[in-house]
């Protein structure tokens, strides 16, 4: 029924099993919107935050996505400014993934504040000295350089690219696209290191506060390198599910491999500075402040000294081995496993950013906070992932997200068809 | 009368809590809560999510009988100062809705402003700022008993200690009146402290010389407005929030509670901070 509309020279799934997915997870983003609602409507009692636990599951949610979304920038750095070329059969998919992981991000920001209503007020009355003002200008100014990059690929769809109008227009945007992929860079530098510097900047908490460069803290220049490390990581994971989703290869090998190595080389430069930045932290500014490293790491099981393990050797070191060893890489079990490794190890870098920051003690009096999300919060949280997946099915549906694909997998029972594949008018995807 | 003004040094509002006095009686709490028209809820017992300007932490030795001994620490707003007023949470509020006064060293919260992000809760390692969750509901017929002089919040901003200071605001515009250059010492006083019966908090400008806080307090604005008076500390002193609420104490356990040491480090004596 939707034919026309399906990308030349490749083969999708039913309407009907489509449509029915499509409903499955629309089912779980109206339990997230039901309690997005929730909390706009009744306000963020319905949470289970409280006064030690200002920053809970959502600005967690918030830096992770971020973390990994920055893919996107990496990955247009290296196609268009350093001039990887083969990137040009994953950056759709780069971009499409960053796009949904920063309009996520600033859904839950929406939802977050106390005072939605007034959430342009970050705008009117910027407090020029705060890590969130830098963040919100920066983070609202990526996501349209994102969504400009999206546009052509929406462009690109069989009947859009009919129109006259459309068709001149994508392809002039691909013309320029380095120009944004360039500003994204830019953008993506100063808001990734401002949400470190979110952290870093408290000086009345010494396990985030960092010393640093002039106004920027170590974590400013860290979460920058990690979300360049880690985001490409993130890129190829969902690739990977996407394949087996829909059990077809969808981008050949050395494009792969190509940007595993990178980011396992970049993991392992990046681990390294959080070594040397932990040991700093841990020996100099936190003594400096009367606390020690076992005030941080002892007061409860959840935030043991495992949790520092976790993160730097097994989310750190472990996987930028993996990935920077040619045998290993070249292994897609090992690849595979590295991936999730990183992913799991940025996702508990945040997570220690946040929670961990509001769960220590400051007053020798005090006592451990811990906190539970309720199940808005939770609900919420999913709410992103539903609506990313949606939005992959829809755009890997009916555009040409995967510029290899056809060639991957040649639809015998269509020679016609097949035949086409070599007119690259129709297939050519998103690209400059 | 405006060019006479701009002659004034500036204020430095600021308290001194005798922790040997305080009997942790709350008084100090309830009048608070009353002069600034504090929400409450049904239940209060979840001390996480109900709001308190100031607080009172009982803290203990340690100690087994017959050694143990205990210490009421009343906590309000440390109005910090940090450096040249880069108070903790000041500095990280994204729309400038709270902010540090030059004039009176007070850390203000503007309520309209405030869109509920919640980053100087997470700056304030005190835990001196409170949210509202709910939106604030009086039993019937309290509404006449709130205080004209203080605006309600809303739901979804955060609040905190003002050291009353629409107090400040009123005695100003009477001092205007009378033709006085400063506010006098006794007509701005906190709530908190009228209410204290043990005299455990005294309240005024620590700029002032004739003021009895700066007398108590003796502070050392060559050394980073440190107290001279040895039974004087702050709370976490070391991180460099520069505090203008000072605690006295003549038990070593008490000043020693008041900051983070490490094993070896003897109380009160503590290298710099990095920052």
């Amino acid at each position: 029924m939707d034919s026309a509309l399906i990308p030349k020279g490749v083969k999708r799934c039913p309407l009907w099993q489509f449509l029915l997915g499509l409903g499955i997870v629309g089912v779980v983003l109206a339990w997230g919107v039901y309690a997005m609602l929730l909390c706009w409507f009744k306000g963020l009692n319905q949470t289970n935050m409280n006064d030690y636990y200002g920053f809970a599951l959502w600005i967690w949610a918030d830096l992770a996505v971020i973390a990994v979304g920055g893919g996107a920038f990496f990955s247009g750095l290296l196609k268009y400014i350093i001039g990887k070329d083969e990137l040009k059969y994953i950056i759709n998919y780069a971009v499409l993934i960053g796009f949904i992981c920063y309009s996520s991000a600033l859904l839950i920001l929406a939802i977050d504040i106390g005072q939605p209503l007034r959430g342009w007020f970050i705008f009117w009355h910027a407090n020029v000295h705060s890590m969130l003002t830098e963040v919100a200008f920066c983070l609202s100014c990526y996501f349209s350089v994102l969504t400009i990059e999206y546009i052509p690929l929406i462009l690109e769809n069989r009947q859009i690219d009919r129109v006259p109008f459309f068709h001149n227009l994508s392809h002039n945007m691909h013309e320029t696209m380095a120009v944004f992929a360039a500003t994204g860079a830019f953008l993506s530098f100063f808001h990734q290191g401002s949400l470190g510097g979110v952290a870093g900047v408290l000086f009345g908490r010494p396990f985030s506060f960092r010393e640093g460069l002039l106004i920027w803290p170590w974590t400013f220049f860290l979460f920058t390198w990690s979300a360049a490390a880690y985001g490409p990581c993130f890129t190829l994971l969902i690739t990977w599910i996407t394949e087996k989703v829909t059990r077809k290869k969808l981008v050949k090998d050395n494009v792969v491999e190509l940007l595993a190595k990178i980011s396992g080389w970049m993991i392992f430069t990046y681990t390294i500075a959080k070594i040397f930045d932990t040991t700093r932290w841990a020996n100099i500014t936190a003594p400096g402040l009367g606390q020690t490293l076992a005030d941080f790491y002892t007061g409860t099981a959840m935030y043991g000294y495992w949790i520092l393990f976790a993160e730097i050797v097994l989310g750190g070191l472990v996987p930028a081995i993996i990935l920077i060893s040619a045998p290993l890489r070249k292994n897609p079990v090992w690849r595979v496993t590295a991936i999730i490794l990183a992913v799991m190890g940025v996702s508990l870098n945040r997570w220690v950013m946040v929670l961990q920051v509001m769960a220590v003690p400051v007053m020798p009096f005090d006592k451990w906070a811990l906190y539970y999300p309720s199940w808005q919060e939770v609900a919420t949280t999913i709410l992103p992932v539903a609506y990313g997946i949606i939005l992959i099915m829809i755009s890997y549906r009916y555009l040409p997200i995967f510029p290899q694909e056809a060639e991957l997998n040649p639809i015998d029972d269509e020679p016609a068809v097949v035949a086409e594949i070599n007119t690259p008018a129709d297939l050519e995807p998103a690209q400059a | 009368m405006k060019h006479e003004q701009q002659h004034n040094p500036p204020m430095k509002y600021g308290m001194a809590i005798d922790l040997d006095k305080c009997t942790g009686c709350g008084a100090c709490m309830v009048a608070c809560m009353s002069e600034n028209n504090v929400p409450f809820k049904t239940d209060e017992s979840n001390k996480l999510d109900s709001i308190t300007w100031i607080r009172v932490y009982k803290l203990t030795n340690g100690k087994s009988f017959p050694d143990t001994d205990i210490c009421y620490l009343p906590r309000p707003c440390q109005h910090c100062e940090g450096h040249g007023g880069h108070s903790p949470c000041v500095s990280v509020c994204p729309a400038t809705a709270t902010d540090y006064s030059h004039e009176t060293g007070i850390v203000s919260q503007i309520y309209t402003r405030c869109f509920g992000c919640r980053y100087c809760m997470a700056a304030c390692p005190y835990h001196a700022r409170y949210f509202n969750w709910w939106d604030p509901v009086w039993p019937d017929g309290m509404e006449k008993y709130l205080s004209p002089n203080v605006s309600p919040r809303m739901r979804g901003v955060v609040e905190k200690c003002s050291f009353c200071f629409h107090r400040y605001q009123q005695a100003k515009n009477k001092a205007y009146l009378n033709g006085e250059r400063r506010v006098p010492e006794a007509a701005y006083q906190t709530a908190c402290t009228q209410a204290c019966p043990a005299g455990a908090i005294v309240f005024g400008d620590l700029n002032n010389p004739e003021h009895k806080v700066h007398q108590i307090v003796q502070p050392d604005p060559h050394n980073g407005n440190r107290s001279k008076n040895p039974r004087a500390f702050r709370l976490l002193e070391r991180l460099g929030t520069n505090t203008k609420v000072y605690y006295l104490s003549s038990r070593e356990w008490v000043r020693r509670a008041g900051d983070n040491y490490l094993a070896h480090e003897t109380t009160g004596h503590v290298s710099k901070p990095h920052h």
